[in-house]
């Protein structure tokens, strides 16, 4: 945040006080930056997204006062990233934790006001209503103007936003009427012809006349007087129907009659704990959950245990100074890990594709069979798990040989001395030794693959499908994917809720990891220590 | 005599044990190299296939030609260059701003002792151990929000997707830019201290010259990670000229993928390529950085 020419000036001064004028710069910059900040939470309030305003609100504040007070001043070097990762990290994670307490989904996407405010401006004709017939004016600026003849042959002015008024040609910029009662001319306006008018769009949105006395254009030749559908009860929580007496009570986010019949839109509204207690007790959704979960763990469990013991198995094969080609082997071996995962995964899809894929001509021409590895869904299982082995043992691979060579050669001399076989080499140095280098990142490895989006989204979606589910889900679906499903593609709705509600499952899954990581390591006391 | 022809067939016996061994070795290593490199032989093979599908791929193609990359490159149907070229600037633009705010933040918290130094420290760390993809749903409300106030910083928007990457960026990356600042010694900023020289000048023109070593390492990991990143972009770009080249190879598949197989490798080639140079001629460095925490997305 501070600049670098107003600082390059000071030569002698005290480290924290600048010039006056760098500082009023420095001063004047952070007034305009609040300036456009508080413009933007007004327009955010207007809009009602108050959580997003209240978050960046706090923001806001502390940069201010970090960049204010002096006692703060170390922060400085970092406010940019704090106020980064309070939004786009920490806030998303409150914002979740409140979503996933609401219905918020599909029918259930805007606030209740808006909701509200919608609902009310639906309009009906009553019964014992004025209908006129009308003609269209409009100015050069696009403004309208409707002349309304009624039953009686009585001709009226109505323009947006006023009251009707009955002028007289002469008055107020009416020319002569024609036989029919319209006038000529309006002053300002000029006269659409009938065809015109009924193909303008616009004309049927304006609602002319003043508020609660609206005139409207119905059909070409009718313009009616229109009285609002609904009323709000707010001690009833309810819409009144004027037309039918129908009270739509509010259920569960949307305005609902005695018979079922719902008020669209519905709106946002708090279900507190429904969709956490869906998670873990609805007998529907239970099915597909658990054996998500059973194969989330086993997945990222079986992924580690593989990728590592081929990139162990790989390093100590070639751990040896001597030994032909070593740099050659090892630039050939991490390929495949400097190709995004991504390409690697569709690539693998490709080759692995049913009837017309390599592998699968191949298993054919030889056995006359080929597994099927996208449609039965332990083979497809597998075929994820060979995929994600070819992805990640480079990357072992590097971390186990770089960790191999710091071990000491005097512990292997002094074994060998004792008589210590290779395994008992291996069993007592070698593992425990490596344990403690690369034991962290088998941690983080875990908690990786347990989200592995991307490799299961990108090679089957998830697929084949379980049958019977309340929501889309598939065999090798992991909690993430599954969530992905029901926040962005469900075919019968997105449920940002209930996805809100797993994914805090998953967060408290992965921080428990994430805290045995820490405390089984030395990671806290190696960012506590001082220099 | 008898003890030194012994000592002899040991030794020859020795070396010809170790001969067998590394032949042994090398025979894996063919192996591996073959399980490691034969998809991407068969992607390099399907890129020259003239007929493009995957069907009637072969090895070593029949007729091999360019015509799968005259059509990724000219058709006009495939915005390629324009796919690469916003995957290129992304993750330019998102890496240095992500290198500079963790070197400041490293900085701060390896020269100065303020209260709550290690308490924020973990916290940082603790909060940037959640996968950023878990609040998917959260980030994507939120920039929809955004844009209902301006497109700009909306769905749909480079800004916007840069601004989600850069909130992850003070991840475990700080930790090691402060183990490495850890290892210069203070005494080098004391001295210009004296001088007179300010923090900001003794960080610009003596600390980050000999961070250079650990700043190419935490900018290229960035790099390779934002440039392969496709959720977060998948969720909020929306218009095929604003796709990264991940998303639009993603998409690119979901449609006739069997096909147009050979377009798809051309594109995947050319995608992979960068990151593979950048790989394979850093490769010491960067195996250092990974030895030290750093995960590839």
């Amino acid at each position: 945040m501070t600049s670098a020419t107003s600082q390059e000036s000071r030569k002698v001064e005290a480290p924290a006080s600048l010039p006056v004028l760098p500082r009023l710069i420095n001063l004047l910059i952070l007034i305009a930056i609040d300036a456009c900040v508080i413009w933007f939470l007004g327009r955010l309030v207007s809009l009602g997204y108050y959580p997003l305003a209240a978050a960046i609100l706090i923001i806001v504040i502390f940069v201010n006062v970090v960049l204010l007070l002096r006692p703060a001043r170390p922060i400085r070097w970092m406010v940019v990233g704090l106020a980064l990762m309070g939004l786009f990290v920490i806030y998303p994670i409150f914002f979740t934790v409140w979503v996933s307490s609401t219905n918020y989904g599909e029918g259930h996407l805007i606030t209740k006001e808006q909701a509200t405010a919608q609902i009310l401006r639906l309009k009906y004709l009553p019964e014992a209503g004025r209908a006129y017939s009308w003609t269209a004016f409009k100015s050069p600026d696009g403004d309208y103007a409707l002349w309304l003849v009624d039953a009686d042959g009585n001709g009226y002015l109505a323009l947006p936003g006023e009251p009707l008024t009955q002028p007289q040609p002469g008055e107020a910029g009416i020319g002569e009427l024609d036989n029919k009662g319209i006038p000529e001319t309006i002053q300002g306006y000029q006269k659409l012809n009938a065809i015109l008018a009924a193909r303008d769009k616009n004309l049927t949105e304006i609602q002319f006349g003043e508020a609660g006395r609206t005139v409207q254009v119905r059909s070409p030749s009718e313009a009616a007087e229109l009285l609002s559908l609904y009323i709000y009860d707010p001690d009833r929580d309810a819409m009144i129907s004027q037309e039918t007496g129908i009270v739509y009570q509010n259920i569960r986010g949307v305005f609902t009659s005695p018979n079922g019949t719902q008020l669209r839109p519905g709106f946002i509204e708090s279900v507190s704990f429904t969709n956490f207690r869906d998670f873990f007790i609805s007998p529907a959704l239970r099915g597909p959950l658990v054996r998500i979960i059973l194969w989330n763990f086993a997945f990222a469990f079986f992924s580690l245990l593989f990728n590592f013991s081929l990139g162990l198995a790989i390093a100590i094969l070639f751990n040896d100074k001597f030994f032909p080609f070593k740099k050659l082997i090892r630039s050939l071996l991490i390929i495949p890990y400097t190709i995004p995962a991504l390409i690697t995964i569709l690539i693998w899809r490709g080759m692995l594709n049913p009837e017309l894929g390599v592998f699968d001509r191949m298993f054919e021409s030889l056995f006359g069979w080929a597994p099927p590895w996208f449609t039965d869904q332990w083979w497809a299982k597998i075929a994820i798990l060979i995929v994600n082995l070819w992805l990640s043992y480079p990357y072992f691979m590097l971390v186990c040989s770089g960790a191999l060579q710091s071990i000491s050669e005097d512990y292997y001399a002094a074994a060998q001395v004792d008589g210590a076989s290779r395994w008992q080499q291996f069993r007592n140095i070698t593992l425990p030794l490596l344990m403690v280098a690369v034991g962290p990142l088998l941690v983080a490895s875990f908690t990786f693959n347990f989200n592995n989006f991307n490799l299961i989204f990108l090679f089957n979606a998830g697929n084949p499908p379980m049958a019977g589910t309340p929501t889309p889900a598939g065999h090798t679906d992991i909690l993430i994917s599954y969530v992905y499903n029901l926040a962005f593609t469900g075919s019968r709705g997105v449920n940002y809720g209930f996805a809100s509600a797993i994914t805090i499952v998953i967060f408290l899954i992965v921080s428990v990891i994430t805290l045995f990581q820490f405390r089984f390591t030395n990671m806290w006391e190696e960012v506590g220590e001082n220099v | 005599m008898s003890s030194l022809t012994s000592i002899q067939r040991l030794r020859s016996s020795a070396s010809a044990q170790r001969r067998f061994s590394i032949g042994v070795r090398l025979i894996i290593a063919i192996i591996l190299i073959v399980f490691s490199l034969f998809p991407i032989l068969w992607v390099i093979s399907a890129s020259f296939n003239p007929t493009g599908s995957l069907a009637t791929q072969t090895l070593i193609p029949k007729n091999a030609g360019l015509g799968n990359y005259r059509e990724l490159l000219n058709s006009g149907e495939i915005p390629f260059w324009t796919w690469f070229g916003n995957s290129i600037k992304i993750s330019t633009i998102t890496s240095v701003i992500a290198l500079a705010i963790t070197t400041a933040a490293a900085y701060a918290f390896s020269r100065f002792r303020f209260r709550g130094r290690q308490t924020m420290l973990k916290g940082i760390l603790l909060i940037n151990a959640f996968p950023a993809l878990l609040a998917l749903v959260a980030t994507f409300l939120m920039i929809s929000q955004f844009g209902d106030i301006s497109p700009i910083i909306g769905l749909n928007s480079h800004v916007s997707l840069v601004l989600v990457y850069l909130g992850t960026a003070m991840g475990i990356n700080i930790w090691l830019m402060k183990g490495f600042l850890d290892t210069i010694p203070r005494e080098i900023d004391e001295a210009a201290r004296v001088e007179g020289a300010s923090d900001w000048q003794i960080f610009v023109q003596l600390i980050l010259p000999l961070l250079r070593p650990i700043l190419i390492v935490i900018g290229i990991l960035n790099y390779i990670t934002t440039y392969g990143e496709f959720v977060l972009a998948r969720v909020l770009l929306k218009t095929t000229e604003q796709f990264t080249l991940m998303v639009g190879l993603q998409i690119f598949t979901q449609a006739q993928f069997q096909q147009r197989w050979g377009v798809f490798a051309a594109g995947a080639l050319i995608g992979a390529l960068p990151i593979m140079i950048i790989y394979l001629a850093l490769q010491d460095q960067i195996v250092g950085g990974l030895t030290q925490g750093a995960v590839k997305g």
